[in-house]
C-alpha cells in the first residue's frame, strides 16, 4: 500500500467515492429506464458513476503528488453555531421571536474566544426587539413575538 | 430604434416610486451586510431574500439586484478600510487601496471605487441591453440537446476560470446535480433519495444549500481564528482627485470596464475574474509598476471598475439563456423561482416590463450606490468597528429567520445547518462550495433536457454531436479542459492567481 502524500485530496477523493456508492445503492431501486425512456435512475446512476470516477482519480493522485495536510476541526465554534440556530429554529413557534432571539443571540456567543455573557445578554435583547420590529411588524412575517401566540 | 423603446419601458418601471424605493432599500440593506466582513453577496442575497417575499415580482427582483451591487460596494470599503475582502472580488482592492488608505488617501480611494464603479455600471447595462435581444432570440431556437450541452459548457467553464484543482471542482459540480434533483421526479412521481422525510418530497431549497455552505460554514471558519482589525478612519475628508492622479485613473478605468464587460459574460467569469484580470493588466501597463501593491490609484480604479461592469454582464446569460454563470447568479436563478418566473429566453417575450425594467434597475442602483455610500460612509465605518463576537450572532439571526420563514419550518433550519457542516468539512478538504451551488440549481434542467433529447432522438446518444450547435458547444468544453491540462497555461493560470 502506497503512503498517502496529498491528504485533503485523498479524503475528498474518499467523501466523493463514498457519495457515489451511496448514490448507487440507495438509486438502484429506482426504474433505470432506456436511453429513449429515461426512469428516475438514469440521471442519478450515471452522477453516481462520475463520483465515483473523479473521486477515484483524485484519490489515486494523492498517492503521487505531495499536499498540505488537513487542517485541524475547531469542534466547539461549529457545534455551538450550527446548535443554536438549530436550537432557534425547534423553539421559535412556541416561544414567539422576542425570547428565542435572545437564546440563540447568548448560546452563539458562547463560540466565540471572546464570550462575555452580560454583553451577549445585552445584545440580544436589543437584537430582539430589532428583530420584532424589522421582521414581525415591520415585513409582516407570520411569526409569533411572544410565547403562546401560535 | 427598438433598443431605445425597450429601455424606455424599463426605465418606466424602473423609476416608478414603489420600485425606485425598493431599489434604495436593497442597495442599502446590501451595503450594510456587505460592508460586515466575511460575509459575501451569496450569502447576503441569502440572508435578504425573504425581504422580498411579500413583493412583486419586478420589485423583488429589483431590490435583489439592488442589494448585489450594495453587497459588492460594501465588500470594496472594508478592503479599503480594513484591508480585508468582503468577498473575492475585492481582495485585490485590498493591495492598493488599503495602502493609500494608510497614506491619508481613504477618501480618494473610496470615491476612485465609487465613481469607477459607476462608470462601468453605466456602460455594462447598456451592454446588456443591447446583447439580450439577438442573444434571446437564438436561444429560443435552441432544443433540449442544444440546452444540454449549453449547460455542460456553462458548469466547464465556471470550474476552468475559477483556481483550486480541476477535478474536485468538477466533482463537486456532479454533486450539486446530485443534491438538485432530490425529491420528487417530474416526471415519474417517484420520490428521489428523500430518506422517507416528507418535507424533502419537494427537493431542497437554494436558500437552504446557499446559507450553510457560505453562510454558516464562513462564520464557523471566521471564529477559529482571533482576528484582528484595524479600522482606518483618516483621511476620508477630502474625496477628491488631484489632477496626476484623475489622469492615472480614468484610463484605468476605461480598460477595466472592458475587462470586466467581457470576461463577466464568460460562464465562470463574473465579478472576482474581471477584478484579477484587471489588476494584472494595470500592473503590466504601469509606467512604474513598483508602486502598485504600495497604494497606485490604478490598483483600485481598474479592478474596482472592472468587477463592477462584470457583475452587471454576468446577468447576460441568466437574462438570455436561463443559464446562471456564478453562484451569485444561482442565487438570482433562486430568488426568481420564490417568485415563480422560470429565467431563460422567454421572460424578454412573456414579461417584457420585469426584462426591461430590471435591466433599467441596474443603471438606478449603481447611481443609488453613488449617491448613498459616499455620504454615508461615516455609517459603515462604524459599523466597522463593532467587534465580530457581537456581528456574528445578529448574522445567525437574520439567517436563521430568513431561512425559516421560507417554509415556516424548522426542517429547514435543520437542513441549513447540515450543509454548513458540510461548507466546513468542504473548506478544510479545500473543496470549493461555488461550483456545487452551480451544479445544483442545474440539476433539474440538466437531467430534462437530457432526457427530452435522448427521447427526441429514440436513444441515440450521437444526437448531442451531430446537431451543429450542441457540437460546438461540447467542442469548446473539451476545449476548455485540455487547455487547461497543458503544463505551460496551467502554470500562467496559477501565477495569475498567485500574484494578486
Amino acid at each position: 500500500m502506497r503512503s498517502i502524500r496529498n491528504p485533503k485530496d485523498f479524503w475528498a477523493g474518499a467523501l466523493f467515492v463514498a457519495i457515489g456508492i451511496a448514490t448507487l445503492v440507495l438509486g438502484a431501486k429506482y426504474t433505470l429506464g432506456t436511453a429513449a425512456r429515461m426512469g428516475p435512475g438514469y440521471f442519478p446512476r450515471i452522477l453516481g458513476i462520475l463520483l465515483i470516477v473523479l473521486g477515484g482519480i483524485l484519490a489515486i493522485r494523492a498517492t503521487r503528488t505531495d499536499g498540505a495536510p488537513v487542517p485541524r476541526f475547531h469542534w466547539r465554534p461549529t457545534l455551538v453555531v450550527l446548535g443554536s440556530v438549530v436550537l432557534f429554529g425547534a423553539i421559535v413557534r412556541t416561544v414567539g421571536v422576542a425570547l428565542s432571539t435572545v437564546i440563540l443571540i447568548v448560546t452563539a456567543s458562547a463560540a466565540s474566544h471572546e464570550f462575555k455573557p452580560r454583553e451577549a445578554l445585552v445584545v440580544g435583547v436589543l437584537l430582539a426587539a430589532l428583530a420584532v420590529g424589522v421582521f414581525v411588524i415591520g415585513l409582516q412575517l407570520q411569526l409569533p413575538i411572544w410565547p403562546g401566540q401560535d | 430604434m427598438e433598443l431605445f423603446t425597450h429601455l424606455a419601458t424599463g426605465f418606466g418601471v424602473a423609476l416608478t416610486p414603489i420600485n425606485l424605493l425598493h431599489a434604495l432599500i436593497g442597495a442599502l440593506l446590501g451595503t450594510l451586510i456587505g460592508v460586515l466582513p466575511g460575509i459575501g453577496p451569496v450569502a447576503t442575497i441569502a440572508m435578504l431574500l425573504p425581504t422580498t417575499y411579500a413583493l412583486q415580482p419586478v420589485s423583488a427582483l429589483i431590490m435583489l439586484a439592488g442589494i448585489y451591487y450594495g453587497a459588492q460596494y460594501g465588500g470594496s470599503t472594508t478592503a479599503i478600510l480594513v484591508n480585508m475582502p468582503g468577498e473575492s472580488s475585492s481582495v485585490v482592492t485590498c493591495l492598493d487601496g488599503y495602502q493609500m488608505a494608510r497614506k491619508g488617501q481613504a477618501g480618494t480611494a473610496l470615491a476612485t471605487a465609487a465613481l469607477g464603479s459607476f462608470f462601468a455600471g453605466t456602460c455594462a447595462t447598456l451592454l446588456v441591453a443591447a446583447v439580450s435581444l439577438p442573444l434571446s432570440a437564438l436561444a429560443l431556437k435552441f432544443g433540449p440537446a442544444e440546452y444540454f450541452s449549453l449547460m455542460v459548457l456553462g458548469l466547464i467553464g465556471a470550474v476552468v476560470l475559477a483556481h483550486g484543482s480541476l477535478v474536485k471542482a468538477i466533482a463537486m459540480i456532479v454533486l450539486g446535480l446530485l443534491l438538485g434533483i432530490v425529491g420528487t421526479d417530474v416526471n415519474s412521481g417517484v420520490q428521489r433519495f428523500d430518506f422517507g422525510i416528507p418535507e424533502l418530497s419537494d427537493g431542497i431549497g437554494v436558500v437552504v444549500v446557499a446559507m450553510g455552505m457560505f453562510g454558516f460554514a464562513e462564520i464557523i471558519l471566521n471564529l477559529e481564528s482571533t482576528e484582528k482589525r484595524e479600522v482606518i478612519r483618516t483621511g476620508l475628508k477630502g474625496l477628491w482627485f488631484t489632477k496626476e492622479q484623475f489622469k492615472l485613473a480614468a484610463p484605468a478605468v476605461l480598460r477595466g470596464t472592458a475587462i470586466g464587460s467581457v470576461l463577466g459574460v464568460l460562464p465562470g467569469g463574473g465579478a472576482m475574474l474581471s477584478s484579477f484580470a484587471s489588476y494584472s493588466v494595470e500592473k503590466k501597463l504601469a509606467k512604474d509598476p513598483s508602486q502598485f501593491g504600495k497604494g497606485a490609484i490604478q490598483g483600485v480604479a481598474g479592478p474596482e471598475s472592472a468587477n463592477n461592469a462584470g457583475a452587471q454582464t454576468s446577468f447576460i446569460p441568466l437574462l438570455t439563456l436561463g443559464i446562471p454563470e456564478n453562484a451569485v447568479m444561482a442565487m438570482m436563478v433562486g430568488a426568481m423561482t420564490i417568485h415563480n418566473i422560470q429565467p431563460g429566453p422567454q421572460v424578454m417575450t412573456s414579461n417584457p416590463t420585469l426584462f426591461w425594467g430590471l435591466i433599467a434597475s441596474m443603471w438606478v442602483g449603481n447611481l443609488m450606490l453613488v449617491v448613498l455610500n459616499l455620504p454615508l460612509i461615516g455609517i459603515w465605518i462604524r459599523l466597522l468597528t463593532v467587534p465580530y463576537r457581537m456581528l456574528y450572532p445578529a448574522i445567525l439571526l437574520f439567517c436563521g429567520i430568513g431561512v425559516y420563514t421560507v417554509n415556516n419550518t424548522s426542517f429547514d433550519v435543520m437542513q441549513t445547518a447540515f450543509f454548513g457542516a458540510l461548507g466546513v468539512l468542504f473548506a478544510k478538504l479545500e473543496c470549493e462550495p461555488a461550483p456545487l451551488l452551480l451544479g445544483f440549481v442545474l440539476g433539474p434542467m440538466m437531467e430534462e433536457n437530457l432526457r427530452r433529447a435522448l427521447l427526441l432522438s429514440r436513444g441515440d446518444p450521437t444526437v448531442f454531436a451531430t446537431r451543429p450547435i450542441s457540437a460546438g458547444l461540447l467542442v469548446a468544453a473539451i476545449l476548455l479542459v485540455l487547455v487547461i491540462t497543458l503544463p505551460n497555461i496551467r502554470r500562467q493560470r496559477e501565477e495569475a492567481f498567485q500574484e494578486a
